[in-house]
C-alpha cells in the first residue's frame, strides 16, 4: 500500500521513447500516451544530423503533453576513434549521450569515457552484449549507466527471450556488484509496446531486479544523469565545482 | 497448512483494436505465465478471470498472493488477444474484490 503511494509521487522517466520521427502523428500519439501512463519525462534519440530542429519540435509536443523533454543522442561507432569524434562533436550540444556498444574495443572506451552517460547494448545478439565484470569496473569509476530497454522482452519469444533474460540477469548482478547504476527504459517504437512504469518495474522480476531498484532504474537513477548533465550544460558552468553564481557591475574587479 | 489461501485481485485495463472475448484475455495472460514461467509456475499462480467488462475495457484478474510476481510479469508481456495487437495496463492490486472494487471506484471518481 504504502509502495503504491510513494510510486504515485515518483518521477518516472522513460528515457528510451522511438517514435519514427519521420511521422510527426505517431510521435505526438507516443508521447501524449507516454505522458498519460503515467511518466514526467521522456527521453527521445534524436538523429545526429539536424538534431536542434527536430529537438525544438519535439520539445514543443512534450510541452503541451506536459511532459519534459531530454534530448539525446544514441551513438553507434564502429570503432573507437569515431566514437572519441563524436564525443567530441556532441557533448556539449545534447543532454543524453548513449553508446551502442557493438564491439569490445567500443564497450570498453566508452565505459572509461566521462562524457559517455549511457552504456546499451544489442537486445537481438546476446554475444554482443559485452557488460562483463571489467567493464562493469571501468564504468562505476566514470558514472556510466546501464541501459536496459524493455521492449525486447515483449516482442522477443522462445530461445531468443530465454536467452536475453538470462543475459540480463548475469549483467544485472554484476551491475549491482560494482555499483553501476541501471536504468530502465521502454525502447519502445510503436504504441502498444508502451507500458506504465509499475508494469516495466514488474519485468524486472524477470531477471533478478527487486521492486524497489527496478523503481529506482525508472525515476531516481535517470534524474540524477538529467541533472547532472543539466548543471554541466548551463551557461554558468565552468569546471567540475565550479560556477558562476553572479554576474554584472556589482561583481568585484579583482 | 495454511488457514487459507492469501490471494490478490488484479484489475487490469485492456487495450486493442478490435473486440476482446472474455477467454481470448484469460488464455492470452495464461500463455505468457506458461511460456515464462513453464508448466511448475503456473500451478502457482491460481489464476482465475474473475470479470471482464468489455464497455470499460477492464478486467478483474485473481491469482495467489505468492505468485503475484509472475502474474504481474506474464501480464505486461502480453501484446495480443486473439489475433488482434493489444497492451494490458496493470491499474490496482488488491487483497480483495470489495476493495479492489472500492479502491477502484474512487479512482474513477477523482479522474
Amino acid at each position: 500500500m504504502q509502495r503504491s503511494r510513494d510510486a504515485a509521487l515518483k518521477f518516472f522517466i522513460d528515457l528510451h521513447l522511438c517514435p519514427s520521427l519521420e511521422s510527426q502523428k505517431e510521435t505526438e500519439l507516443m508521447i501524449r500516451k507516454s505522458a498519460e501512463l503515467g511518466y514526467k519525462a521522456v527521453g527521445v534519440p534524436l538523429p545526429i544530423k539536424n538534431h536542434k530542429d527536430l529537438a525544438k519540435k519535439i520539445s514543443k509536443i512534450c510541452d503541451e503533453a506536459g511532459l519534459d523533454f531530454i534530448s539525446r543522442i544514441d551513438l553507434e561507432p564502429s570503432n573507437a576513434t569515431e566514437l572519441l569524434r563524436n564525443l567530441r562533436l556532441l557533448r556539449r550540444k545534447v543532454e543524453i549521450i548513449s553508446v551502442k556498444c557493438m564491439s569490445k574495443s567500443v564497450a570498453r572506451q566508452a565505459a572509461k569515457d566521462r562524457r559517455v552517460d549511457i552504456l546499451s547494448f544489442s537486445p537481438l545478439d546476446v554475444r554482443k552484449r559485452f557488460f562483463d565484470s571489467a567493464e562493469a569496473e571501468l564504468a562505476s569509476e566514470t558514472n556510466a549507466s546501464l541501459e536496459i530497454d524493455m521492449a525486447p522482452l515483449l516482442y522477443l519469444q522462445g530461445h531468443r527471450r530465454i536467452r536475453l533474460i538470462s543475459k540480463l540477469r548475469e549483467e544485472v548482478y554484476i551491475a549491482k556488484k560494482h555499483d553501476v547504476p541501471i536504468i530502465i527504459s521502454s525502447g519502445a517504437c510503436e504504441l502498444k509496446l508502451l507500458r506504465k512504469p509499475g508494469d516495466l518495474s514488474s519485468l524486472g522480476y524477470l531477471f533478478g531486479l527487486d521492486p524497489n531498484d527496478a523503481e529506482k532504474a525508472l525515476s531516481e537513477n535517470p534524474k540524477a544523469i538529467i541533472e547532472r548533465n543539466r548543471k554541466k550544460l548551463s551557461p554558468n558552468y565552468v569546471a567540475p565545482g565550479i560556477y558562476v553564481i553572479r554576474r554584472g557591475k556589482d561583481c568585484p574587479d579583482g | 497448512m495454511p488457514r487459507r489461501l492469501r490471494r490478490r485481485y488484479v484489475a487490469v485495463k485492456v487495450e486493442s483494436n478490435g473486440e476482446v472475448k472474455k477467454e481470448d484475455l484469460f488464455y492470452a495472460i495464461w500463455n505468457n505465465v506458461l511460456r515464462l514461467f513453464g508448466e511448475y509456475g503456473a500451478s502457482q499462480t491460481d489464476l482465475r478471470l474473475i470479470e471482464y467488462s468489455p464497455e470499460d475495457n477492464l478486467a478483474v484478474i485473481r491469482c495467489s498472493h505468492k505468485s503475484l510476481p509472475m502474474v504481474k510479469a506474464s501480464i505486461t508481456c502480453v501484446t495480443r488477444i486473439g489475433r488482434e495487437s493489444a497492451a494490458l495496463h496493470i491499474q490496482l492490486v488488491s487483497g480483495t474484490l470489495k476493495s479492489l472494487k472500492r479502491k477502484l471506484s474512487e479512482r474513477i471518481k477523482k479522474e
